[in-house]
Order: C-alpha cells, then structure tokens, then sequence
C-alpha cells in the first residue's frame, strides 16, 4: 500500500531494531500529518480491536514499550494505549485494545476510513531492551499486545524468549501465532483449559524456572497477574520488569496522576515509566489508585448506553 | 467594574468580573494625567504606551486605543484579566498617592473587548515569503504566543508545537475560565493565526521529535517556550491516597478537560465535598474557587506563612474570601490519612510561627512544637509550586540547564547555549505571571530577529 508520504520523509529503518536514521521532519509538518486516519481494523476477540492508524510522525519515532494518548472523539477522554507496532516506511501505527470502559468502547466503534480526533506520542520511556540471556515473556489477556513487542525486541538483541501467555479461556487469547513467531519457545495457558495447558500463567513461569535458568522476566498484563508473578520471581531472585497503565491524563509529567510509588519512591508513570522493577513496585497503592474513578466509569458507560 | 455578586458566582463558571461600560470606561480614562515620562510605561513588561491609548479612549476612539495596545500585545484581553497590575504599570500612577491609580489593566481589558465585538477583521491572513526563514516555536502558552506572533509579524514563516490536543498553555489548563473564559481566549489566539502563524497540536517536542530534528528539517530558529508544568508535591505520607491531586491535575481535568460536564464529557473527576487546598499563590486560588463551584461543602486554604507572605494577587484572595473559600494561615499539613482502601480521610496538620527573614525575604517559618491537629477532608490539592518539564532538557544535548531544571538563558535575548535556540518565559524563570513570559517571549523575537538577519547576512 502506498504510504502517500512525501519522498525523502518516509522513515528508514525498522522500530524494533531503532536501526536506521529517522526521518528528516520537512514533508511530514503538514496538516496531513494530523489526521489520524484508522486504515485497518480488526476483531481479535470479542472484546479486544486492533487498529492500524495513519500517524506518521509518531511512527517515525516510536520504540518498542512506548504508548500513545487517545482521544477518539471530541468529547472522550485522553486515554493511554501500547503501541503495538511501528511501520515506519507506511507511516503508520498499530494499537490493539479492549473494549472495557466508555472510551475504549468509543474507539472500537469507529470504522476504516474515519479518523481518532487527537493522537499524540510516542510517549514513555522506551524498553530497556538488552541481552539478558533467556527471558520470560509473560503476557496476560490483552497485556499479550503490550508484550509482543517488547519480546520481538528482546529476540532481535539475541535472548532465548520463552513466552507465556494466558487467557481466562480461548476465545479470548490474542496473538498467538505473532507470539509464537517472536519466541524461541511458547507456553499456552488458559483458566478453564480450553487451549493449551489448564491454569495460570504463574505456574507454567514456575515449571520454566524449575527446568532452566531465568535471566529475566518481563510481566504484562492485569494487575494481580503482574504482581502475582513478581511475587514468584522475588522468590526465586528473576529481576522481573512490569509494564504500568495508571489513571493518566496528559502523558508528558504534567499532572502527576499517574504516580506509583516504586522503591518507596513516587514515580511518574507516564515519564519515568511505563515499565518498571516489579520487585520494587508498591502493588497495594497501584491497586487502590486503578479504582478511583470506578464509579464514574459505570456512569460513563449507563450515559453512553442510554444515548444510543 | 461590575461583578457576579459573589453568592451566585461561587456556584456557577462564568466569569466573575463583568467588565467596563463604555461610559465607565471613558470616566475612568478621564482620570489619567497623561504624565510626559510615563513612569506607567516602565511597570509593563510589553511597555504598552498606556498614556496614549487612555487619552484615546477618555476621547471615545475605542478602535485607535484598541490599535495603540494591540500593537504591543497579542494578548490583551487575557492581560486586562490576568495581570498583576498593581504591582506593574498601576504600581507607578501617580493618582495612586491620589485617590487610587488609574485602573490602567481594566481600561486595557475594555478596549480589547470592544474591538472584538465591534472590529471586523478582513479575513486575509498574510502568506509569508516562500524563501522566509522558518522559525520553530515549542510550547503555546503566553511566552511561546507573543514570540510566534512577533515574528510572524516580521514575516517569518512560524511554526508553534503544542503537547496538549489545545492551544494556550497554562492559560487552557490552568487559568478557569471564570477568570479567562475561553470565547476570549479562543478570539486571542485566532487573532494569532490570521497573522500567518502555523499551530500543531498533539506534539510533544523531546518525544514526537527533537529540538535537533527542528533544527535539521529547515528551521532556522528555535523558542522553547515551554513553561513550569511539573508539579510539586509536598513528600508527606499519604500523598498516593485517593483525593490528594496536583492542582495541575485537578485544574486539567476541569479546565482543559471539562470534567464539570461529565459524563457529556468523558474525562471524570471526584466532586470534592470538604477540600484543603495547599499553598496560597494564585494557582491555589484558583483550585479553591474551582473547588467552590464545583459544589464543595468547604474549601480551605492551608498555608504554612501568614496573610502577608501569600503570593497570590490580593484581587484573587478578596474574591475568594467572598465567595466563601476559608483561610488557615500559618498551618501546614505533615501527613494524609486514608481509610483500608486507599482514599483520603483526614490531614494531619501543625501549627507554625514566623521565625528570621530567609533568602526570599520573607519570614521562616517555623513549626510550634505539639500543636498537631486533624482537619477532615475527602480532598487534598497541591498548589505549592511547578518546575519546568523535564522531556526538553533530557533530550536536548548540549542544551544548559540550572540546578533546579529551569533553562540557561541570557537575560536580554533569551539566547541559549544552542545557537539558534532560545528559550522564554516559566521554562526559563521558574514559575512567573503571563505578562513576564510574555515580555520574554517578546525579547525573544526580537533577538532572533536580528539572529536572523545576520544568519541571512553571513548565507
């Protein structure tokens, strides 16, 4: 597909590799840089979207763990998701997301050809990606798109990854055949045992860990997942690395709504994140903090349903 | 001027002063004496020649006085609004040793707002030059406003970057429309784009791209103008619970993001019932009054000096006194107390006293040893401060940078350790007022002006 980018403005080099040196800025400051155009979309699940959007100069510039902020309409909320994918050469970026709350559920319902109002990123410190040895990639639910990235990035710098990946049943599991792709070797859990093995993630981490020396573990996904692995690799001296998605609203340190206490420290998700040491994050207050606007949500969502 | 009678106002967002008559307006206007040195003059940072445009207005030729002060600032319907003038060009009127000075800032909101409502502009917006030189602009608040506009006005081609998905800075985020509505704030800034200037929201300059990107894409000039937006917390316990924000984040979430109007809008935030606010400069007076209208039961203002000391504008702590806001001085709170799950309960507090001036010359203060105290409180909003957003100077190399994060610049021109890249306003100063970043910004497009001309010179 012809990117319609402005010869000498297409990105070079692969996101994934930061290879390659980034566009030169001249044919990209345009309006058309501006109009956040979903190009592709994609049903993974009942619940979960991916979307490829038109977004050049993010594109040009995004790395493996960074996030975007997203308003899909002009009433909407600024909301963070992954970048999952970076095509640098179309211009494009690729989020895959649930369908939870008010604004997620505003952003699915738009269609190829329409446009996000407002996209702005990348933003977040970018994976520390380095060669650890053998890596576990542990992804839960939609957190699997989260990871997929940042283990193709952990492959590409030469780890052994052995990805794990979970879903409360099969219906729900995402990215499989990508996360395969990205592993040298990929273990399948589901809650009820409809796919791979029966159980948690947490225990197929276990048995890994039993059989062969980890180096480093990377968890992504709902929270008690987070910190239940964190937990395990505490236990069992993995320096483990977890991916936050707090309540935020402008990205760039601004607010400081996004604050976690890691290390005893307050943090910055948005900038000093979003990944940090899991063994060091005070899980307790993450937890409470996620469910501050709880029941405004479920207003949110009684307002959008009555409208329609 | 004419206000919202304070009851009423304290429960809705329109704004509280209403403004001059043209009759008011010409009365006042009367008042001045036309000094020949303008001691007025040497008060305002945009040195406005504020004898002339009165005489024009005492004499009813609204549009000339609106010209006279439009030529000096791009922004004077929000100026007339949000300046200190009392401690600027009102400061040096000779009738203050009258009967009060002149209400120089009132006149000067007067006369903006009539030419809003009663000049038709044409329309044209002016194309610069296709061989002019380009000129980045990173930041739209008040100091990044007035350079870009400066040098559009000089007939450079400007473009302005701007992180948030609006244009305006602190002025949209921060400052409530109760104060600034954003009809004016919105006319201000399209006043600015007819005068050639190119806006991109959602960029965040150190993420989307770089300074040294700008630099190498064409650009010839750069001004950061990017203000103090990082919060300051107090590094108390209980700081993480539920109910204690930034002002930054409660201000956002209201101003920018309209949560008064959730769930038609979709950004939520929790009503505050019983809200200490702490801190008393005009950012906390502002949370408070928001605070007020968005239903609070009782608003407080927590402050560790005493009346004297605090550093808001006395206009700014009359209305909040009037419309209801408490004042508990020479208190500060030492830890915040959550229930099991997490949200904010109660602060705990002690007593100060004032000791020994310290460097700011202002007294020390100091905590009376026993006096701890609770207040009850769901809601706790931090106004003690920001500092500059750290994404520029971390991605920046070579840019110099003071202890506390703000940008090295040279005082007159705003120059950097870049060349080419100058920098103005909070980003510079640590935070300040709309009129001192304006008057960087200002100097700014001077500077790089005559940069560029010796640039062509030397090309």
């Amino acid at each position: 597909m012809d990117s319609g980018l402005p010869e000498g403005s297409r990105g070079s080099g692969d996101w994934i590799s930061g290879n390659g040196h980034v566009c030169r800025l001249e044919g990209l400051l345009s309006p058309s840089s501006y109009r956040f155009e979903i190009l592709e979309k994609e049903r993974l699940s009942e619940s979960v979207v991916r979307m490829v959007i038109r977004a050049p100069l993010v594109a040009a510039s995004a790395r493996p763990g960074q996030f975007l902020l997203i308003r899909p309409q002009e009433r909407s909320e600024r909301i963070p998701l992954t970048i999952s994918h970076a095509d640098r050469a179309r211009g494009t970026i690729t989020i895959i997301f649930q369908e939870v709350g008010a604004t997620t559920r505003e952003l699915g319902a738009l269609e190829e050809g329409q446009q996000v109002k407002d996209l702005v990123g990348p933003l977040g410190t970018p994976s520390d990606i380095r060669r650890f040895g053998t890596v576990a990639c542990v992804g839960g639910g939609v957190g699997i798109a989260v990871m997929l990235p940042v283990a193709r990035a952990l492959k590409h710098a030469g780890n052994r990854v052995v990805g794990i990946i979970g879903a409360r049943t099969k219906d729900l599991l995402i990215l499989e055949r990508e996360m395969r792709e990205a592993s040298d070797e990929l273990i399948v859990m589901t809650d009820d045992g409809s796919y791979g093995s029966r159980g948690l993630v947490t225990e197929a981490l276990a048995g890994l860990a039993e059989r062969e020396r980890v180096d480093h573990c990377y968890a992504i996904g709902p929270l008690p997942m987070m910190h239940a692995v964190c937990r395990l690799t505490r236990e069992k001296g993995i320096p483990t690395t977890v991916s936050l998605d707090p309540v935020m609203v402008d990205g760039t340190g601004m607010c400081g709504g996004c604050r976690v206490t890691v290390g005893g420290e307050a943090k910055f998700t948005c900038v000093d994140g979003p990944e940090f040491d899991g063994h060091l994050v005070d899980w307790d207050t993450l937890r409470a903090r996620k469910t501050i606007y709880r029941e405004e949500e479920r207003a949110a969502l009684e307002a959008r349903s009555g409208k329609a | 001027m004419p206000e919202q009678d304070p009851q009423t106002r304290a429960r809705n967002f329109e704004e509280v002063a209403l403004g001059y008559t043209e009759e008011m307006a010409v009365e006042e206007a009367a008042r001045c004496l036309a000094c020949k040195n303008k001691p007025c003059v040497r008060g305002c940072p945009v040195n406005i020649d504020i004898p002339a445009f009165i005489q024009l207005v005492a004499e009813r030729r609204f549009r000339e006085a609106a010209e006279v002060v439009a030529q000096a600032n791009a922004l004077a319907a929000v100026c007339g609004r949000v300046c200190p003038q009392e401690e600027q060009c009102e400061k040096y009127c000779v009738m203050a040793r009258v009967n009060g000075p002149v209400a120089i800032g009132r006149l000067e909101r007067f006369v903006a707002d009539w030419a809003r409502e009663n000049v038709a502009h044409n329309g044209d917006r002016p194309q610069p030059a296709p061989d002019a030189q380009r000129v980045a602009v990173v930041g739209s608040g008040p100091a990044g406003l007035t350079c870009a506009g400066d040098l559009a006005a000089r007939g450079y081609r400007v473009c302005v970057f701007e992180a948030l998905h609006e244009l305006g800075g602190v002025l949209r985020y921060g400052i409530p429309e109760f104060r600034l509505p954003r009809s004016i704030l919105d006319a201000q800034i399209e006043s600015i784009r007819r005068m050639g200037v190119e806006f991109y929201t959602n960029t965040v300059v150190g993420r989307t791209f770089t300074i040294q990107q700008l630099l190498e894409s064409g650009f010839d000039a750069v001004f950061i103008g990017t203000g103090a937006g990082a919060p300051v917390f107090l590094n108390i316990p209980g700081e993480e619970l539920n109910g204690v924000y930034a002002a930054n984040e409660f201000l956002t979430r209201v101003n920018l993001m309209k949560a008064k109007d959730f769930p038609l809008e979709g950004t939520p935030l929790k009503r505050p019932r019983r809200c200490a606010v702490i801190g008393a400069g005009n950012t906390a007076m502002d949370a408070a009054r928001t605070a007020l209208r968005l239903g609070a039961e009782e608003v407080t203002i927590v402050y560790r000096r005493s009346r004297e000391e605090m550093p808001a504008r006395a206009e700014e702590v009359h209305h909040a006194e009037e419309e209801g806001v408490k004042f508990q001085l020479l208190t500060n709170p030492v830890e915040f107390l959550g229930d099991e799950n997490g949200w904010l309960k109660k602060m705990r507090c002690i007593r100060m006293e004032l000791g020994e001036p310290d460097e700011s010359g202002r007294r020390r203060p100091h905590p009376v040893p026993g006096s701890e105290f609770e207040m009850e409180v769901d809601t706790a909003i931090i106004a003690v401060g920001q500092t500059p957003n750290p994404l520029i100077r971390q991605t920046t190399e070579g840019l110099a940078v003071e202890k506390w994060g703000g940008i090295v610049v040279d005082e007159q021109t705003g120059a950097t350790s870049i060349p080419g890249v100058f920098a103005g306003g909070d980003v510079a100063t640590g935070a300040a007022t709309v009129i001192t970043a304006m008057g960087a910004g200002r100097r700014s497009a001077i500077a790089i002006d005559e940069y560029l001309k010796s640039k062509r010179g030397a090309g």
